[in-house]
């Protein structure tokens, strides 16, 4: 029996924090990739801490829905957990490669495979290109058009920008786009001065979050000026010194985050049959709706 | 669950079941599986291959000399004569499955490791009610002996079904649990704010205990693993020294000068009246708590996040010294103060009436205390929370 299991952070004050992290597990239920798939959280229940004990499966993926490598996966998930002998060099990482790492899980006296997280794989790209296709409603936007993506800077987590500068690397080497920037919450270049890091009258703007709260939906829109106050709501796109500003919400929010926990879980061996297809078909965008 | 009059007094009635064709197929798979002196056991009675004759079976009855040289359709009639065990034995062994949590909740439901299967039969005709924190769970059995459950707010015992909205995925409940009646967040699964007003009424075996597992997570499998003697407990001090990052501080609120803080914590968040988990954990392994843990059917293992997070606020709030200040304050105002606080900390501040002013936390009592006692600046009495910025 195998069992997938989806980490993530949750709130205790914001309830659509867990939207993302159920909808996506229900996306690869559906997909009958895994005889069982469960979530589990640092803010809400089941806690991390308890998680594995309402795993039925012997064969057992850990994914967490986190944006970068750094505090959440390297210390807090694996001690929670009580992954036996854990040590972050297990996953051999220069900050965006960890793959995964199979340890006893103390807990259950298990072993269990644990994945690195959803942003930094490679198939992460993807879905920003998809949030850019899902905000414009435009399956082929990329002519005329820039794309921001945005994160906090080193200054939390110095992997967090190494995640941004990934992504937005190998989305210019698509070509897709007229031109492509990695901007920052906290340091240069910042997302604050979003129009003069573009030439394109047409910027999508996509933060590099799993969920929508405080950062997606308070601090950027203010920041970039879509809006004085965050209550006062904002326009998709709305016009910020003569850039129009598509602005796409939390990245985690896009079903084809799902196919990125599959592929974290196929790394890991997950035996997963056609699932990869078939979420990659589900969650695709369609014209102009 | 029977909607038809409660009679009760009577003498247990054994439903009739059709044994169904899945059950019976099941028995055949498991027969085909066993070696030849090895017997399928029932309560009461056991099958096995008979090893005289080809395709034939035996049937050994607790008393009785064994029938030997039965045919599947001579095995198929003794067994559905007998087919409240048999489907019993279906639903644990096929349906239910050997997971160990999923397993004992279901057989607790029904009492199936102290009362026999007719007595369960009887019951679970009638309906057989739990309570699982503010859930009520009625067990019943169809006439192919299947199991189902049931599952309604407690609040909502004897309201007809159809004024209840139906629901008949466990997943649904995702979205049940998320905010209480007032529509604000609930963080805390186990908070007795569940809202009522919804039900469940035909779940499977499997379903039912999905659905419990999602309203209060992991609560089956610590009560499971309580049940088993083997519940892990982690007491506060433990719990607290592995905290790091921004909760890292709070296991200096630990001076070794005693535990009061934690009875404190205890009373704030752990009472039945805010969480309906039963609180096992103490202040170390050598140091109970002095306040009561509660009387929840599920256990506490370990301080939550929700007491984690608080517990760092109040390490940073309980490191300021006391200061004294003077302000004077009528008897009525005193009391006054001490029923606004009692007000917010029991949740009662919707309860009291707009025009009530003989109640402390009134509206119009506090504005009016506000207007009499606060400077411009919000201080009480005029009185400077610091005394460096008075003037």
């Amino acid at each position: 029996m195998q069992s997938l299991v989806i980490v993530a952070h949750g709130s205790h004050l914001n309830p659509e924090s867990s939207a993302p992290t159920y909808a996506h597990a229900d996306t690869i239920r559906a997909s009958g990739a895994f005889d069982e798939v469960k979530t589990g959280f640092w803010k809400e229940e089941p806690h991390f801490r308890e998680v594995l004990r309402t795993v039925e499966g012997e064969e057992v993926y850990v994914v967490p829905l986190f944006i970068s490598e750094g505090y959440f996966t390297e210390q807090v998930i694996p001690r929670e957990l009580r992954l036996d002998g854990w040590d972050v060099s297990e996953w051999d990482s220069d900050g965006l490669s960890a793959d995964q790492a199979t340890l006893v899980a103390r807990d259950v006296d298990r072993e269990v495979h644990y994945c690195g997280p959803v942003g930094t794989h490679r198939a992460m790209t993807d879905v920003i290109e998809r949030r850019a296709e899902s905000v414009t409603s435009d399956p082929d936007v990329g002519e005329g058009f820039g794309l921001a993506v945005v994160g906090h800077g080193t200054e939390r987590n110095e992997n967090s920008a190494k995640a941004i500068e990934y992504h937005a690397d190998r989305i210019r080497e698509r070509d897709r786009f007229d031109e492509v920037r990695a901007l920052y919450m906290d340091e240069d270049p910042e997302v604050d001065d979003l129009p003069e890091y573009f030439e394109s009258d047409d910027v999508v703007l996509v933060p590099l979050f799993v969920a929508d709260g405080y950062h997606t939906q308070e601090d950027i829109p203010e920041d970039v000026g879509l809006c004085e106050d965050h209550t006062e709501g904002y326009d998709v796109p709305e016009t910020v010194d003569g850039t129009r500003i598509w602005y796409a919400g939390a990245v985690g929010t896009e079903p084809l985050m799902a196919d990125v926990i599959l592929e974290r879980a196929a790394d890991a061996g997950a035996d997963l049959g056609d699932a990869l297809a078939r979420v990659r078909d589900t969650t695709r965008v369609t014209a102009g709706d | 669950m029977n909607d038809a009059d409660p009679t009760t007094a009577e003498e247990p009635v054994v439903p009739d079941i059709d044994l169904p064709s899945d059950a019976f197929d099941a028995v055949l798979d498991a027969l085909g599986d066993l070696a030849p002196d090895d017997r399928l056991r029932f309560e009461g009675f056991a099958v096995g291959r008979d090893p005289g004759a080809e395709d034939a079976y035996v049937l050994e009855t607790a008393g009785d000399d064994p029938r030997t040289g039965l045919s599947e359709r001579d095995l198929h009639a003794a067994l559905d004569d007998r087919a409240p065990r048999v489907t019993d034995w279906y639903v644990f062994e096929r349906v239910v499955g050997e997971f160990g949590p999923r397993r004992a909740f279901l057989r607790w439901i029904e009492d199936a490791d102290g009362a026999t299967v007719a007595t369960r039969y009887a019951a679970l005709a009638e309906g057989i009610e739990r309570a699982w924190g503010q859930l009520r769970i009625t067990a019943t059995v169809t006439d192919r002996g299947e199991r189902r459950y049931e599952v309604r707010h407690a609040d909502d015992a004897g309201v007809p079904r159809a004024e209840l909205t139906a629901h008949d995925d466990p997943l649904d409940a995702r979205d049940v649990v998320k905010l209480d009646e007032k529509g604000r967040y609930r963080p805390l699964k186990t908070a007795p704010t569940l809202h009522s007003g919804w039900v469940f009424p035909e779940l499977g075996p499997r379903d039912a205990y999905e659905l419990v597992e999602t309203v209060y997570p992991a609560t089956v499998a610590n009560w499971h693993r309580e049940r088993e003697g083997d519940l892990d407990v982690t007491h506060w001090r433990e719990a607290m020294a592995r905290q790091s990052g921004i909760y890292g501080v709070i296991k200096t609120w630990d001076r070794g000068e005693g535990y009061e803080h934690v009875n404190w914590v205890a009373e704030a968040c752990c009472d039945d009246s805010q969480c309906l988990k039963r609180r096992e954990w103490q202040y170390d392994d050598e140091t109970d708590l002095d306040v009561d843990g509660g009387d929840g059917l599920f256990p506490c293992r370990e301080p939550c996040s929700v007491v984690v997070s608080a517990a760092r606020r109040w390490t940073r709030l309980e490191s300021e010294q006391p200061r004294t200040y003077e302000f004077e304050l009528t008897p009525s105002e005193k009391e006054q103060l001490e029923a606004v606080v009692d007000a917010v900390a029991d949740g009662r501040i919707d309860e009291i009436r707009e025009a009530d002013t003989k109640e402390g936390a009134n509206r119009y009592r506090a504005r009016f205390l506000r207007a009499k006692l606060f400077d411009d600046a919000g201080n009480l009495g005029g009185v400077p929370t610091d005394p460096d910025d008075a003037e």
